[in-house]
């Protein structure tokens, strides 16, 4: 959690070096589910400078000489959680002025010190894509954040190989971004006015294909037309708000027809297209909700679309949609899906590796394998039983939530002050009231 | 595959039209919860004429010739929501389906919530596959004084085939949502405060001329005044939708002021005044323990039902009013998140079922089983509270009225 920048810095000069970097840590006794590979009974974590460097059955898996050792005996490991969609960092996207608004960047506005994100780390989560909202056809970039310690943006982005932040593009159909104009009235025009962006941005994509590097046969610099021309060159992954069953098959069909990369969001009528969606080798990120309805594209979402897609060969995942769910109760999600029928692995792997592959980031979280990122969760007991407590959370080799620490777990289980954005401060002030 | 509602209902329908109306049902489980006593392991209760006829372990109670028999490993009393507005809201979320709140007049203790339930609302439906079985329902937060409520069993083709208790409290607002739309009033908290002690004035006044007047000279019947001189007379509670502490307080203030039964609701900062709610005598009817931690609920904590038992406040668990998605929560779920937050499992049970019962004052017919009270259960395939568990059963007044696996 957010620690005080003082505390942090005595830390770092006394130690002369950000504690769990440098020297390994070793995680021993628990059972690890490494979602990549079996569950391991009585496993040893091995991380190193932010990464995994070993993991594997105790015995067989060496414990390098000098790491601090962490007994971990009765507990379970699980990567870190992977959440799709979110909206903590009390950003904004958007504005009301067009219904496409590809040049948004939704990251130039979060706010690292929102309780929200610290609430977040309590759940588990440790990958997050942070979303504008589905009031537009396109509502600007998504930023791909990992739930760091930190005090500013910066300190949470992940940066893709040319330095930019990672993330994808927000888009959305159906009745959320039906308003009065220039908005659309209804779900073709929705889809014309969509199609138009992208036919521009083809023409825009092919006048700098045949500058072939000439500044002056390059169109004039355009921020909305670059922000698409990521996405028609994969480079951003379409995330789509879609609920009801046709405008599923819309975003499938525009996928298709501009070639973009395309994760369905929410997908409440996905027990009615699941096989279309398998067939389009298009991924789901569902939302799991305590009871149908609340608005009508939603009145036939059911806790089964998670059983419905896996059994279609469909790719899912899960996301919070924060604040419609809470952070804190991501497991629920999978263990929800579970109940309703979708395989206890498959719900696992929904939570952390399926994410990870929605956002391009399979390579660096997802999974407990050597080279990746050391981003994992330490629960009490099974993690699709409600009676299991998520006790730590690390992210890059380092503890962002400790149950046992007082401060952290006033964001874990709420209370006064725990929704303030710089609540530890608050929080110490009142220690600092009730000592006197 | 999700069966339409409507073929859904007639399904029931043609799997009770098999039994003889008031069928004598055994029930076994290997764990029976009776909320009237330690749990019975291996347990039968016997249903005759929709009343629990007897139970006990089963080497205690045989089973008679000709009685349906259903088995399954967790069995509790039909579950009880203490707080929702399922039948008046419905899961469309349009105009035509919400008519938990009339916004033309902030004080309408007049309008009763039997003549807007809809029996056949899909989220009824839908909380009754988790086994709950009975539901405090009515007027929903949002004004200062919304109207009335109702207790309603999950059945029935229409509401007077469901209430149970047409009447049950007055449901009052304190707090943001209660405040006029474009300045009209309450536009403060403390107007809110004002208006209901001058509507509670009036009606006082009111009752005292109906009361005391000569034949021929009573007042013209109010019906306003009426509903809120039922709840001076101490007929019904006034059911107080408060968050933040101050409001608490001003709830608890008003009750002692004209001394009327009071029932807090929601109550997300009762946890930072335990004190004072402990000795006020009130119980509460708190919030849905998942509920969001946003506005006035900022510092609300998942472990509420555990302070207030160890406070000794009595309490019962509620689904809520939701605005928007999701339309209704599980009073069963929220229960499980209190047992996974500090709450016992049996407090946790309690809390939706024979706590409920008396916070409602219908603990004299629900919320536990004993002999003579309603053959009201639910049936699971495991700890109730699981994630993945399901209920397997439900049983209202001897008739098995829902057997999906959810």
């Amino acid at each position: 959690m957010l620690r005080i920048v003082l505390l942090t810095a005595l830390a770092v000069l006394m130690t002369g070096t950000a504690a769990g970097q440098e020297s390994p840590q070793a995680f021993t006794g628990a059972r690890i589910i490494p979602i990549e590979g079996d569950e391991i009974a009585d496993g040893v974590l091995v991380v190193h400078q932010g990464r995994i460097s070993a993991v594997g059955p105790a015995g067989s898996t060496d414990i390098p000489e000098g790491a601090r050792r962490h007994d971990l005996s009765g507990k379970v490991i699980l990567p870190g959680l992977v959440d799709t969609h979110s909206h903590i960092g009390q950003f904004e996207g958007g504005d009301a002025s067009a219904p496409l608004q590809p040049d948004i960047r939704v990251w130039e506005t979060i706010n690292a010190r929102d309780s929200r994100i610290q609430k977040a780390q309590a759940g588990g989560i440790t990958t997050a894509n942070i979303m504008p909202g589905s009031g537009h056809l396109l509502s600007g970039q998504t930023v791909y954040i990992k739930l760091r310690d930190g005090s500013i943006v910066d300190d949470l982005l992940i940066h893709r190989s040319d330095g930019s932040p990672a993330g994808g593009m927000k888009m959305a159909n159906g009745t959320n971004s039906r308003r009065n104009p220039p908005f659309p009235g209804t779900r073709a025009k929705s889809a014309a006015l969509v199609r138009e962006q992208f036919v521009k941005a083809q023409e825009y994509r092919d006048k700098i294909r045949q500058a072939e590097g000439d500044p002056e046969k390059m169109p004039p610099r355009d921020l909305r037309m670059e922000g698409l021309v990521e996405v028609l060159e994969g480079k951003r992954v379409v995330h789509h708000h879609t609920h009801r069953h046709d405008d599923i098959l819309t975003v499938l069909r525009l996928s298709k027809e501009f070639g973009f990369r395309v994760v369905l969001q929410h997908v409440s009528d996905a027990w009615i297209v699941a096989d279309e969606i398998a067939a389009a080798g298009v991924a789901s990120s569902i939302i799991v909700i305590d009871s149908p309805g609340g608005k009508i594209e939603a009145k036939d979402i059911t806790l089964s679309n998670g059983a419905a897609l896996e059994q279609a060969g469909a790719l899912v995942g899960f996301h919070t949609d924060d604040g419609i769910t809470d952070s804190r109760l991501f497991l629920r999600s999978a263990a929800l899906a579970v109940r309703a029928g979708m395989s206890r692995q498959g719900a696992l792997y929904g939570l952390t590796m399926a994410g990870a592959r929605m956002l391009d980031l399979q390579d660096r979280v997802g999974t407990l394998e050597v080279g990746k990122d050391a981003d994992f969760v330490v629960l009490s007991g099974d993690p699709l039983s409600i009676y299991s407590q998520l006790l730590q959370t690390w992210v890059e080799g380092v503890q962002v939530f400790d149950r046992d620490d007082p401060q952290d777990r006033i964001y874990a289980v709420g209370g006064y002050g725990a929704s303030h954005d710089q609540a530890p401060e608050v929080f110490q002030l009142q220690v600092e009231a009730t000592n006197q | 595959m999700r069966i339409p509602f409507r073929a859904h209902f007639a399904l029931i329908f043609v799997l009770l039209a098999g039994l003889p109306l008031h069928a004598q049902l055994a029930v076994q489980a290997e764990t029976l919860h009776t909320m009237a006593g330690p749990s019975i392991q291996n347990g039968v209760v016997l249903i005759q004429q929709g009343k629990v006829a007897q139970l006990g372990p089963a080497t205690d109670v045989g089973i008679p010739q000709g009685y349906q028999v259903l088995r399954a490993k967790v069995v509790t009393p039909g579950l009880i929501d203490a707080h929702t507005v399922v039948g008046l809201a419905g899961h469309l979320n349009q105009p035509h389906d919400q008519d938990q709140l009339e916004r033309s007049s902030p004080v309408q203790p007049e309008l009763r919530a039997i003549d807007a339930y809809n029996a056949r609302e899909r989220l009824v439906e839908y909380l009754r596959g988790y086994g709950i079985t009975t539901i405090h329902t009515g007027h929903g937060p949002g004004a200062l004084i919304s109207g009335q409520t109702m207790i309603a069993k999950i059945w029935g083709e229409h509401v007077e085939e469901a209430v149970i208790k047409p009447s049950a409290m007055l449901a009052a607002t304190l707090g943001d949502s209660a405040r006029g739309a474009s300045n009209k009033p309450p536009g403060t908290r403390a107007k809110m405060m004002a208006m209901l002690r001058s509507e509670f004035i009036q009606a006082q006044e009111y009752l005292r001329k109906r009361d005391n007047a000569e034949e021929g000279k009573k007042p013209a019947r109010d019906l306003h005044r009426e509903a809120l001189g039922r709840v001076l007379k101490g007929e019904m509670p006034l059911m107080v939708t408060a968050q933040r502490v101050p409001e608490l307080l001003a709830a608890i203030r008003l009750a002692k002021e004209f001394g009327f039964r009071l029932v807090l609701d929601g109550a997300a900062e009762a946890h930072m005044i335990l004190d004072e709610i402990r000795e006020s005598g009130y119980p509460v009817i708190l919030h849905p323990p998942m509920m969001r931690h946003f506005g006035e609920g900022e510092n609300a904590t998942f472990e509420a039902a555990a302070r207030l038992k160890a406070a000794g406040i009595p309490f019962a668990l509620q689904s809520g009013f939701e605005s928007y998605v999701p339309k209704t929560r599980v009073v069963l779920f929220e229960a499980a998140w209190a047992a996974a937050n500090g709450l016992s499992f049996e407090d946790a049970l309690a809390s939706i079922t024979i706590d409920a019962a008396r916070l409602l004052g219908i603990d004299d017919r629900l919320g536990s089983l004993q002999v003579g009270k309603d053959g009201d259960l639910a049936l699971f395939d495991g700890d109730p509270f699981e994630y993945t568990s399901h209920c397997v059963g439900v049983v209202i007044e001897g008739q098995l009225v829902s057997k999906t696996k959810n």
